[in-house]
């Protein structure tokens, strides 16, 4: 009796098995971080015990992992959404820029109370986004042109934009490679916090907006007639086309969507922690980030959150292992490890069963 | 103009080659029905080891002509050993082969930076090599002053990557690999009744497609610029990708939109160029390749299609 319930208990606990076998991957990569920390010469468990002081020893710290977050969970949430509806969303990065530089456009040149302005400016710079991944789901649909192409070229367009707006006189910041700032009116900074935290530490109600964000997402994609229609054409373009829905314009949505949900995370980082755009050389990589995070959440919106908490975690913790001399590109191995182990995730079913098949012989004997 | 023009087919060529390599490396993984998006990834870790390797072979044994040679050819390797990851992970254990190419995109570079870092004392951003060290120009000096030199004075590796579109062109199409490998591709069941090995196939394509793009970013750290940095491929591995895709998951045709994309760089060089004197911001015109890129894809609506097997991992036995 006993036994049974213990293994019942095991059994429950693994019955997620996507989520356990997720946990084991995050293992796994950090492993693999230990391997290459110790390899090159440092003490991996230190070096651990430095990233996580760095997360949780101040709140300091804490806040700063949840400002680093937030924009990687609507990223994350954005390649998630068009995963789910048969789209690979690799335009995030580009729709990030076009959402922070609308949202700085309309934060500096509009001047408006902050009860109008926030909301202005947050709409604007996704409404601005998803028209810019919409573009790639009208390709997709009247022209055949693979999203995949296609965002990865409004990516560098989106960047080029963003520098050339940056350039002009009205917008730049004399002496920097910046725009001016926002106004006070659009942002969203939780000042009351501020007292606590420090006024450097930028904490703003952008993760909450976030939140909210990805619960209405999973509400329209699991609740709703439309979200129905954009799932089945992920599933199954033609079936769903038989079944009399309008594939080209559930493309064109989904992109849309996507993209605004891209454009919010950079204009809820505009808003809440960088006040300006810059003359970028190259991506920053919220949108590749994004990717990463998706998979680790398994593509749902619930794992997003965690998954998106996890990133900025390792990434802001990870960066303080730099204090005893460890490079911070470590965190970058292990991320690609966790979704290296994520893909194949055979290798743990494979154990398992192996080890199953030996508990049952063990048990007939 | 006549000048004009051979400045932009010489830059065309330069720009044009990394393209070629790693497209070439795309399409072989995607012909034996293996997606391979870690391109870019081992595009980096391939611009890196070369880089890196001339610099501290220059360093060690001086500046011998074998020297670029052997580090053009590590840097293969080191794409070589990333596509044998993404095999082992999407041909051995059926992963999803988008997320296995993902993953590749954040192991590679980041072991890249971390190396870099370890041997350069911080530095993620490798020293120059010096330039006897950087590939040979070939024609150097034989066609002086004439605008045949401009156009085809070019680094060892241009040439190279013209050979290797010819005879991947003729191991696809003219060999029993090539009908083994689109075999694989398109259908393996069929190819595995056959008695072709399925597994030794794609691994053989995906290895030998990470070694590809791995040229691709070696004949960039060591040709067209001469050390590595950071920000140094920043997409052109996918830009390689959808080479592929527009020139129909062939090597002449990834060759003619490798092509097309580096002329497309070589006018923005050209435009750009003060002896031309257009007022027109460099960020405008950056944005030209890629527009050129967009309208054309749009002209060839529904004619490009990929292997029937692509992207879909091959179980024994599976119904």
């Amino acid at each position: 009796m006993e036994a049974k319930t213990m293994k019942e208990r095991i059994k429950n606990l693994f019955l997620n098995e996507t989520l356990a076998l997720t946990i084991l991957s995050i293992i796994m990569g950090l492993l693999v971080g230990a391997v290459v920390i110790y390899i090159s010469g440092y003490r991996p468990l230190e070096a651990y015990r430095l990233m996580l002081d760095g997360i949780f020893s101040r709140p300091k710290y804490l806040a700063w992992t949840v400002i680093r977050s937030t924009p990687l969970i609507l990223t994350g949430l954005s390649v998630a959404f068009a995963f789910r509806t048969g789209l690979f969303n690799i335009g995030v990065e580009g729709q990030f820029i076009i959402g922070a530089l609308a949202a700085t456009l309309l934060g500096y040149f509009l001047k408006l109370p902050a009860i109008l302005h926030v909301p202005v400016v947050f709409f604007g710079g996704a409404i601005a986004a998803g028209l810019w991944g919409a573009i790639a789901g009208f390709l997709k649909s009247k022209f055949g042109v693979h999203e995949v192409i296609a965002t990865i070229m409004l990516n560098w367009m989106a960047l080029y934009l963003s520098n050339f707006a940056v350039e002009q006189e009205a917008f730049k910041r004399k002496g920097t490679e910046s725009s001016h700032d926002i106004h006070e009116t659009a942002k969203i900074g939780m000042d009351w916090l501020k007292e606590s935290l420090g006024a450097a530490t930028k904490v703003n109600w952008g993760i909450v907006i976030a939140i909210i964000m990805t619960a209405l997402i999973a509400y329209l994609l699991f609740k709703t007639t439309v979200g129905y229609e954009l799932r089945a054409v992920g599933f199954n373009k033609d079936a769903a086309q038989y079944g009399g829905i309008n594939v080209k314009r559930s493309i064109v949505l989904s992109m849309a969507i996507a993209g605004a949900l891209g454009g919010a995370a950079g204009a809820l980082h505009v808003m809440g922690v960088s006040y300006h755009v810059s003359i970028l050389a190259a991506m920053e990589g919220y949108g590749f980030n994004g990717i990463a995070v998706s998979l680790i959440g398994n593509n749902t919106p619930f794992g997003v959150i965690l998954s998106a908490l996890l990133f900025g975690g390792l990434t802001y913790g990870g960066s303080k292992m730099q204090l005893i001399g460890v490079p911070t590109e470590v965190i970058n191995i292990v991320i690609g490890s966790i979704i290296f182990f994520i893909a194949t995730n055979r290798i743990f079913r494979y154990v398992l069963k192996c080890l199953d098949r030996k508990k049952l012989q063990k048990g007939v004997q | 103009m006549l000048k004009d023009l051979a400045f932009i087919l010489g830059t065309t060529l330069m720009y044009a080659t990394p393209l070629i390599y790693a497209s070439l490396g795309a399409v072989f993984s995607e012909n034996s029905g293996v997606a391979n998006i870690g391109i870019e990834g081992m595009m980096t870790v391939g611009a890196f080891s070369a880089a890196a390797s001339a610099f501290i072979l220059s360093d060690v044994y001086g500046i011998l002509w074998w020297v670029p040679w052997v580090a053009f050819i590590i840097g293969g390797l080191a794409g070589g050993f990333f596509g044998l990851l993404h095999a082992v992970a999407s041909v051995s254990f059926h992963a999803d082969q988008v997320v296995s190419g993902i993953a590749i995109n954040f192991l590679a570079p980041g072991l890249s930076l971390f190396l870099s870092r370890r041997l350069f004392e911080g530095a993620t951003m490798t020293p120059a090599i010096p330039l006897n060290a950087k590939l040979p120009r070939p024609l150097n000096g034989v066609i002086e002053n004439s605008i045949l030199d401009t156009i085809f004075n070019q680094y060892a590796s241009v040439y190279i990557a013209f050979l290797l579109v010819l005879l991947s062109w003729y191991v696809l199409y003219k060999t029993k690999l090539g009908l083994r490998i689109r075999a694989v591709g398109e259908h393996p069941k069929a190819a595995d009744t056959l008695g072709i090995n399925v597994y030794k196939i794609r691994y053989f394509s995906v290895i030998l497609s990470g070694i590809l793009a791995g040229l691709g970013g070696a004949s960039l750290s060591m040709a067209i610029v001469a050390s590595f940095r950071p920000t140094l491929i920043s997409g052109q591995g996918f830009i390689a990708l959808a080479a592929m895709i527009f020139g129909k998951w062939k090597p002449q045709g990834a060759m003619g939109a490798c092509l097309l994309f580096g002329a497309t760089t070589g006018i923005q060089i050209y435009l750009g160029s003060p002896q031309v004197g257009l007022n027109i911001s460099a960020n405008l015109l950056s944005m030209i390749p890629y527009v050129i890129t967009l309208v054309v894809l749009m002209g060839f609506v529904g004619k490009a299609v990929a292997p029937a097997a692509d992207g879909i991992p091959y179980e024994k036995g599976e119904r």
